[in-house]
Formats: C-alpha cells, structure tokens, sequence
C-alpha cells in the first residue's frame, strides 16, 4: 500500500470529486470534502516523512519505465508543496460547510466541492508529476476547474472575472505546452530529469532559448507576475469565500513551484541565471510588482479586492527570491511561499466569516466590525501583521532571508526597498485596521456576532500559524533551505 | 540567384512549420483584438489548435507509415505524438465548453456578450 502513495495522492482527491458529483446533496457531499481532505494530508505527510528518511521517492506509473511513461518523483521540494497545499486543504475543510451553504445556491452546492476536489487533485497532479506533459494537463485540470469555481461566486462580475481568468490561463497553459514541445523536438522525452540530462548537449540553441523563453511566459502568466496579473484580483475578490482562499493559498504556489522546477532543476540556474540575463528582468518585474500592487491596493474599495492585489504584491518577493539564485535567496523566496500560502489563507478566511454574518465585503460594509467579531478581526490583524513583516511573526522571517540574500550579493539598495516596500504594506493595513477598529459600526455591522465554532476554529489555527512559524523556524525555515539545495543541486 | 532559391527551398521545405506559425500568430491576435467573447474563444481555439500540428509535425517521418507493427513497412511515423495530441484535444475541447457556457451565463447576466458594454455596466473597469 504504502509504495502507492505517490499515485493514491492525486487519486484520492480525483475519485473523492466523482463522489461528490454522484450524491450531489449538501451535507454529504461536504462530508466526501473532508475526508479527503484529510486523507491527502495524511498521504502528504507520509511522503514527507519518507522522503526525509529514504530521500527522493520515483514512482512509475503502470509500471512503465519512465524513459516512455510517467513518472511521479517526489523530493524535498514538492513534499513540501504538497504538504502545504494538502494542509491548506485540511484546515479549509471544516470551514467550507457553512460558508458553502450561506454563498452557493442549495442545487450547485454538490458541484462546487466535485469543482474543488478537481481543482485540488489537479494541484497536487502538478506537485508531484516528473513529466512535463503530465504537469500541463493537470494544470489544465486544476484551471478549468477553478473556472468554475470562480463563476459560482454571487455577484455578476465573478462570471467576467471567471472568463477572462479562462483567456488569461489557456494562453499561458498553452504557451507552457509549445514551449515543452519545443523542448521535447530537442530531447525526445518528457521526463523533466532526462530533459535536464539530455540538455547539456543542445543548450545553446536556438530551439532551447525558444523554449525557456515560451516556458517563463507561460508559467508567470499562471503565477501572476506582474505585468501578467490582470485576471488575479477580479477573479480573487469576486469568487466565493471558499474558493478565494483555496486559490490565493495553492494555486498561485503551485505555479511558483512549476516555475522553480523548470528554472532550477530543469534548464539549471547556470543556464538560466549566468549565460541569460533573467535575474535583471526578474528582479525589475518583482520589484514593479511590490511597489505596484502594493500602491494599488492602497486605493481599493472592496476589502477582498485590496488583499488580492497585496497577493500580486506578495508573489514579487518569491520571485524575487528566486531570481536571486543563490541559496539564502531561493530560501527566502520559498519559506515566502509558505508564509504566504497561511497569512492569506488566515486573512481571507477571516473576510469569508465577514461576509458570512455581514453580508457584504465593501470598506462601507465593515466599518466598526471589529467591536462586534473581535476574535475573528484579531485573527485577520495577526495574520496582516505577519504581511508586513513585524519581529515575531512569519513574515518576518521570510522578508529577513530576502533581505540578507540581497546584502550577500551586494545589492543593499534592494534590501532597502525590501523595508520600504513594508512601510507601502502598513498603508494599506492600517487603513483596514482603522476602518474595523476605529469607526463606528455601520447598519449591517452593528447586529453582527462572532462567527459558528466551526469557522472560528480554522481561521485562529491559521493565525496562530503564523505566530508559531515566527518564532520556530525549523519546518519552515529549515525544510525550505533543505529544498533550496535540492533545487540548485539540480536533477542532473 | 542560386542561394535565393536555396533559401526558398528551405522555407517552403518547412511550410508546416510555416502554417503551425500563421495560425498560432492569427490566434492570439483574434484573442487580443476582438471584444465579442465568442470571437475571443474562437482565436483562442485556433491558437490552441495550431500546437497540435507543431507537435504533430515532430512526429512525421517521411515516408514513413502509420504506427501499426506490419511486416510489410519498416520506417514508422512517431505515435507518442499523436497520443500527447490525443489528451490536448481533449483540453481544447473542455476549455472551449466550459468558455462558451460562461459566455451563455454572461449574456443572461448583462445581455450582452460584447467586452466593453459590460465593462460599461459595471463601471469598474481594472
């Protein structure tokens, strides 16, 4: 049993969204959610644990050699995706069902969590695959099937938000799959590790530059790069609470991983990093992106929208982290990644409770909120203290590693407006903080109670992550500089 | 004289490369340019469409014959191609469903399927 792990990962979630669209009912369907839920986190930390023990897992599935079938290969790197994503899964869970019933209408709601299990087996598909051409179609899966979680979202404009989302991710998923079949002409096969082997011989032409050049295009678009984020804060403010915080935690990071997987392990960061000139562009479009998200959500009206384009913001500091190359730089960028992933999973899970009791998410909705959900709003202000990076908090410890790997190549000047990009966060954070602690409450806040039980439980758990992965840094920190090595090292 | 006819028998010794590159260009220019949505999907259809003959394409020998163990050939043309086209079809076809069925949606919602109307009617154009 335990050798098919790496296979029962995407199956599970696969077969539990089969289920869900059979029984179609409400409850049960939501009971289906959390079992799997907790089976593929279960999974997850069982192939962790093996990995740390055995090092790298290489499954072939069907038993084909993977020189011509698949191969799933699980190594430190997406262990960690994988238990983030899984565990991000597992705390949503028990959240989903009220928040479901109050935001879906009763006949789609078995569709919804059949919609959410694809979109979840199609990102863990992504973390684990070592086929290139396996990891477009489970990026396939995963964004059709968010499509259509964005669109169950109340409001009209998530239907917008869901199409041009559709446009923006089919044109970067294709872009991904001529940029792979590019590199499958060069190498004639799709195994990401013997595409690295294979590579060494034909680097330097014309076809591989293609390749690289299709491949980062396709991905950034996927993980929202800064010129390429348009489709992000519609699609994150107007889908339902559920969804947004599923996505805003996973998929993104799993886009993000793809990207390193290709960069470092596949072309290698010699290739990528010393002969090209990506690390200039990268860090010019990471930093563009923290300045500028962070500016524009100085100025949104819609809470929901204001966190989503901090999102964009946020994703600048991993790929700057990751442009940096080096190891205290990758490290930042990926110990980021999961800080990020629980701080706007705490955050948005806090305005799914909102919205819940209140209705609405606009700044005019919320005013003075904070006196009457006070334990909800001091969990979404621990989690937007860890987003600007305060002593204590987890963000602070991704923002130091940035800071510290940009010192060590000798760019203090980046370092500085890493802090200065933090005093933009405190912007926009204080003037939610003002508007929930300090106003009086508007109409619609005024009657509002704290959140059921079962809502209050996950979004605390998540804000106390934060706090707990400020201060022991050992499963984060540490894991994440295990996997910066793994991923410089290369598969060659 | 002689290269300009090398080179023309270069270029259009790779005519397939040549349409894979007009439909892939025509594609995404039909995406980017028009704001009717259906006409939106249909160049990102197109674009979608011409990967598989850049794949397909990789996977052609001359001469060589579909990929069916015979005794009679020997020079096969490459299946795995073909099957990885197979599964992308398959993308292509759901992606254009789940596209035109929030087009369906769209136009219940606004009564219209035209881009800038509805950014017009909401009034909050990104």
């Amino acid at each position: 049993m335990s050798e098919h792990l790496p296979a029962l990962q995407v199956v599970v979630p696969l077969f539990g969204a089969l289920l869900a669209a059979l029984v179609r009912r409400p409850w049960p369907a939501w009971l289906i959610t959390v079992v799997v839920s907790i089976a593929v986190l279960v999974i997850s930390a069982m192939l962790l644990v093996r990995v740390l023990d055995e090092g790298v897992i290489s499954y072939h599935l069907g038993g084909w050699d993977p020189t011509i079938g698949i191969e799933y290969r699980v190594d430190i790197v997406n262990a960690l995706i994988l238990l983030l994503v899984s565990a991000v899964a597992a705390v949503i869970a028990p959240f989903a069902r009220l928040s479901v019933l109050s935001e879906v209408p009763e006949d789609r709601i078995g569709w919804f969590y059949s919609m959410y299990l694809v979109a979840l087996a199609g990102l863990l598909g992504i973390a684990i695959t070592g086929d290139a051409f396996n990891a477009f179609v489970f990026l396939e899966v995963s964004s059709l099937s968010s499509y259509a979680l964005i669109a169950m979202g109340r409001d009209r404009r998530a239907l917008v938000a869901a199409y041009q989302y559709l446009i923006m991710g089919t044109i970067g998923a294709t872009f991904y799959v001529i940029g792979v079949g590019l590199l499958y002409t060069m190498t004639g096969t799709l195994n990401l590790g013997l595409i690295a082997d294979r590579l060494a011989d034909v680097e330097s032409t014309r076809s591989v530059l293609v390749a690289l050049a299709f491949i980062f295009v396709g991905i950034s678009l996927k993980l929202a790069l800064f010129p390429l984020h348009y489709w992000l804060p519609n699609a994150y403010a107007y889908a339902p609470s559920v969804a947004t915080v599923f996505l805003a935690a996973t998929a993104t990071k799993v886009a993000i991983y793809l990207f390193a997987r290709f960069v470092f392990s596949v072309f290698g960061a010699g290739f990528v990093f010393a002969d090209l000139p990506v690390t200039p562009v990268l860090v010019t479009l990471s930093v563009a992106a923290i300045f500028g998200a962070a500016t524009v959500a100085v100025f949104q009206s819609d809470v929901k929208r204001m966190f989503a384009y901090s999102s964009v913001g946020q994703i600048g500091y991993i790929t700057l982290g990751l442009a940096l190359a080096t190891v205290t730089g990758l490290t930042g960028g990926l110990v980021h990644l999961l800080n990020h992933a629980i701080i706007k999973a705490a955050i948005f899970m806090g305005l799914g409770a909102v919205f819940f009791r209140v209705g609405g998410i606009e700044f005019k909705d919320i005013a003075g909120i904070g006196r009457r959900m006070p334990i909800t709003m001091s969990a979404i202000g621990i989690a937007c203290l860890s987003l600007i990076g305060v002593p204590g908090t987890a963000g602070f410890v991704s923002k130091w590693y940035l800071i510290v790997a940009s010192i060590e190549v000798g760019w203090w000047w980046l370092g500085f407006l890493i802090v200065l990009s933090s005093m933009l966060t405190v912007l926009y954070v204080g003037r939610f903080f003002e508007c929930v602690w300090f106003r009086e409450p508007s109409p619609e806040a005024a009657t509002a109670t704290e959140p059921p039980f079962e809502m209050l439980v996950p979004i605390c758990l998540l804000a106390a992550a934060t706090v707990y992965f400020g201060i022991d840094t050992e499963l984060t920190a540490g894991m994440a500089q295990r996997a910066a090595t793994a991923l410089l090292e290369g598969l060659r | 004289m002689t290269e300009l006819v090398k080179l023309g028998g270069d270029l259009a010794s790779h005519y397939n490369q040549w349409i894979t590159v007009f439909l892939m260009v025509s594609g995404l220019y039909i995406v980017i340019a028009r704001g009717n949505m259906v006409k939106k999907l249909v160049g990102l259809s197109l674009f979608q469409t011409s990967v598989y003959l850049l794949y397909l394409s990789a996977g052609k020998i001359l001469g060589g014959t579909a990929p069916i163990i015979d005794p009679a050939f020997t020079v096969y043309s490459h299946p795995l191609p073909h099957v990885l086209i197979l599964t992308a079809i398959v993308v292509g076809v759901a992606t254009l469903a789940v596209g035109l069925a929030l087009v369906v949606r769209i136009n219940e919602a606004y009564g219209t399927i035209e881009e800038d109307d509805i950014f017009e009617q909401d009034d909050n154009r990104p």
